[in-house]
């Protein structure tokens, strides 16, 4: 499971990704204060949270679309703020975001949005950027004729895909998936857990991945950050488990909570370590 | 790997070599094989000749990190190798990077070719035929919606207390009080223009006077009304279109059918009811800025005083010069909120259908508006005023 090699495996579970002290303010609305959040190499961490806390606010922020009032971003130990423009551009090809509807480009096809990027960021020949956009397209289980379509030819989940695949075009190093099963249907849902899970182990990634969905959690998360009170309590689900904090408690121990957790559970059993989302942590 | 490809900077450098050993060859990977690598050896690999060498060992210990852009070249070169008759093999090769040539290996497939592009002649050919029916089905359909707005038009007008106050002083204070400044700021300007053209011209007949005629006559009959009726539809019309279609794609048209609320009702005769009573008192307003900007070019130019351009005025202008403008403009209002109004109910579920039929609305309405007050002018002569 661990694609460790040489000087990789020293820095498997470094801090990757790190923020510290942020605050994001909207006019007079505070969404985080103070808030603390890493991210370690090669781990799955879920951010979770009521409605309106500020989760993708904060996926945004990292990523650079929303600007912090206070506070340090440091992405592979460069903070994002100091950057010049050239750097910046360096650092966005190193991090893939999958936004919630795929946001694929409408007057492109799949295939030219995933390369898109390519083209942007790396000095690819043609024939090689098509091979690798094949490689792509089957990677995240897309029929190859769905490279030639449009995005509106596409369903919701094809769409993800497709836009999962964009993400991942330059080989990302970190993966920020904005609620990447919301508005699958449960079988679509747990599909694509399975391949963020399957691409993760396969590539090595690190993944950020804000999310409603306490199956996806249970599924593929290694740790999972909890938005209360304009700031970040992290842990595995265990730990959190043990939180006195009345929305976590209500989060992990509601019937919905519980019901996933059953679920992984059973889910574990038969199948050994394999499935178990703690066997990397 | 791919976590750990940069974090290992410094040995970014990518290499390989080809050399020969007994019998076989080592192809030899050195350095990291990532996505920003792989472009400079692209072409090399391709070219790999294998010197009538049965065997290939692959040695891949040196590389410090392979991403699965970078799997996939090696993986398609060892293909390549076998195809020519080459045997092989991996050694020194890290499990992880094994894995992931094996990943990479699995997960390709052939695209299929890109749909070709249709012989251009006949993709003219299709293209007008498909826009001349959808214009048709468009002309119907509008046709058909003007029947409804009509209808429900006058089944307003007799139950006017099913007409909404509010919907319909807010929507008269939108496309009415809201227009003043740009429309007088556009008559005014006009009025300028043409006093100024028709001096330049008239002087050669000594004629200066007749200027105010010209702009009486230009500003009153046609000016006035079309320009205020042009921005109305750029303004107001496209308002029109986007306000309705954004409550298309909220599905807040179809809450309002399921909770019993006619869109006809609730939605389109507010806003064509606010145009049709706001249009006139723009144009009177119009008129007026038109006439005032041609007084203040011809005291400036001319040295015609107010005093007298308002004396040739009043005998340059018939009281009817200025009652065809002001008729033609709830006309012109009925056509543009109509319209408007109806491209918003045309919009589907997609936020990109707002922006085409707004552009669409606009577009549409300022067409009809210039044909019917072509149409008109063709009537008003005919029947002699």
């Amino acid at each position: 499971m661990q694609r460790s090699n040489g000087s990789a495996a020293v820095r498997q579970g470094e801090e990757i990704l790190s923020v510290t002290g942020l605050r994001t303010q909207f006019g007079p609305a505070v969404i985080h204060n103070d808030l603390d959040f890493s991210v370690r190499a090669g781990e799955v961490m879920g951010v979770v949270g009521g409605s309106g806390t500020g989760k993708s606010v904060l996926v945004r922020t990292i990523v650079g679309l929303n600007k912090p009032r206070a506070g340090r971003i440091v992405v592979f130990g460069q903070d994002v703020a100091a950057l010049a423009p050239a750097q910046r551009r360096a650092l966005q090809s190193r991090w893939g975001v999958l936004f919630q509807d795929g946001a694929l480009f409408s007057s492109l096809t799949v295939a030219q949005n995933i390369e898109v990027p390519m083209k942007e960021h790396s000095d690819l020949p043609p024939a090689l950027r098509k091979e690798l956009v094949e490689v792509k397209i089957a990677m995240v289980g897309l029929p190859p004729d769905a490279a030639h379509k449009f995005p509106a030819e596409l369903s919701g989940g094809m769409r993800k895909r497709a836009g999962l695949a964009r993400a991942l075009a330059l080989d990302a190093d970190i993966l920020f998936l904005d609620e990447p099963t919301a508005g699958l249907d449960p079988i679509g849902a747990a599909n694509f857990d399975n391949l963020i899970g399957d691409l993760q182990r396969a590539l090595g990634l690190t993944v950020v991945m804000v999310t409603h969905d306490l199956d996806s959690l249970y599924a593929i998360c290694d740790r999972v950050s909890v938005l209360v009170d304009k700031r970040v309590k992290v842990g595995t689900i265990e730990q959190l488990m043990r939180e006195p904090d009345p929305w976590i408690q209500e989060y992990f121990g509601g019937p919905r909570g519980r019901a996933a957790a059953g679920s992984a559970e059973r889910a574990a059993r038969p199948s050994g370590a394999d499935g178990a989302p703690q066997g990397r942590a | 790997m791919s976590a750990a490809k940069d974090l290992a900077a410094g040995s970014a450098d990518s290499s390989f070599a080809l050399l020969r050993e007994g019998e076989g060859l080592r192809l030899r990977f050195v350095g990291a094989w990532t996505t920003r690598e792989l472009a400079r050896h692209d072409a090399a690999l391709r070219r790999l000749d294998l010197q009538g060498a049965r065997s290939v060992a692959v040695d891949l210990g040196a590389c410090s990190a392979v991403d699965s852009a970078g799997a996939w070249v090696l993986e398609r070169t060892f293909e390549d190798l076998r195809r020519q008759g080459a045997e092989v093999s991996l050694i020194n090769c890290p499990p992880a990077i094994e894995t992931l040539l094996g990943t990479v290996a699995r997960e390709h497939c052939e695209l299929p070719p890109a749909p070709k592009a249709e012989n251009p002649l006949l993709a003219v050919t299709i293209r007008i035929g498909r826009e001349t029916l959808r214009r048709g089905r468009e002309a119907r359909d509008l046709i058909s919606f003007l029947g409804l707005t009509v209808t429900v038009l006058l089944r307003s007008l007799l139950k006017p207390w099913r007409i909404r106050p509010v919907a319909l002083i807010a929507h008269m204070e939108q496309t009415g009080l809201n227009a003043l400044p740009i429309v007088g700021l556009i008559s005014f300007l006009v009025g300028v223009v043409l006093a100024y053209q028709g001096a330049d011209q008239l002087a050669r007949f000594g004629a200066q006077i007749f200027t105010v005629n010209l702009v009486a006559i230009g500003v009153l009959r046609e000016m006035g009304i079309l320009l205020t009726a042009i921005i109305v539809a750029g303004r107001s019309g496209s308002a029109f279109t986007a306000q309705i279609g954004t409550m298309k794609v909220n599905e807040e048209v179809d809450a309002m059918r399921t909770l019993g609320l006619d869109p006809m009702e609730v939605l389109v005769m507010p806003r064509v009811i606010a145009l049709v009573l706001v249009l006139p008192l723009l144009t009177f307003y119009a008129d007026v800025m038109g006439l005032l900007g041609g007084a203040v070019m011809a005291t400036v130019v001319l040295d015609i005083s107010f005093f007298q351009f308002a004396r040739q005025l009043n005998d340059a202008v018939t009281p009817w010069t200025f009652w065809i403008g002001i008729i033609k403009a709830p006309l012109f209002a009925f056509i543009i909120g109509m319209i408007g109004c109806y491209e918003g109910l045309q919009v589907s579920r997609s936020a990109e259908s707002v922006g085409r039929q707004t552009t669409r609305a606009v577009v549409e309405a300022i067409f009809l508006v210039i044909v019917l007050d072509a149409l008109l002018s063709i009537f008003f002569s005919v029947i002699g005023i």
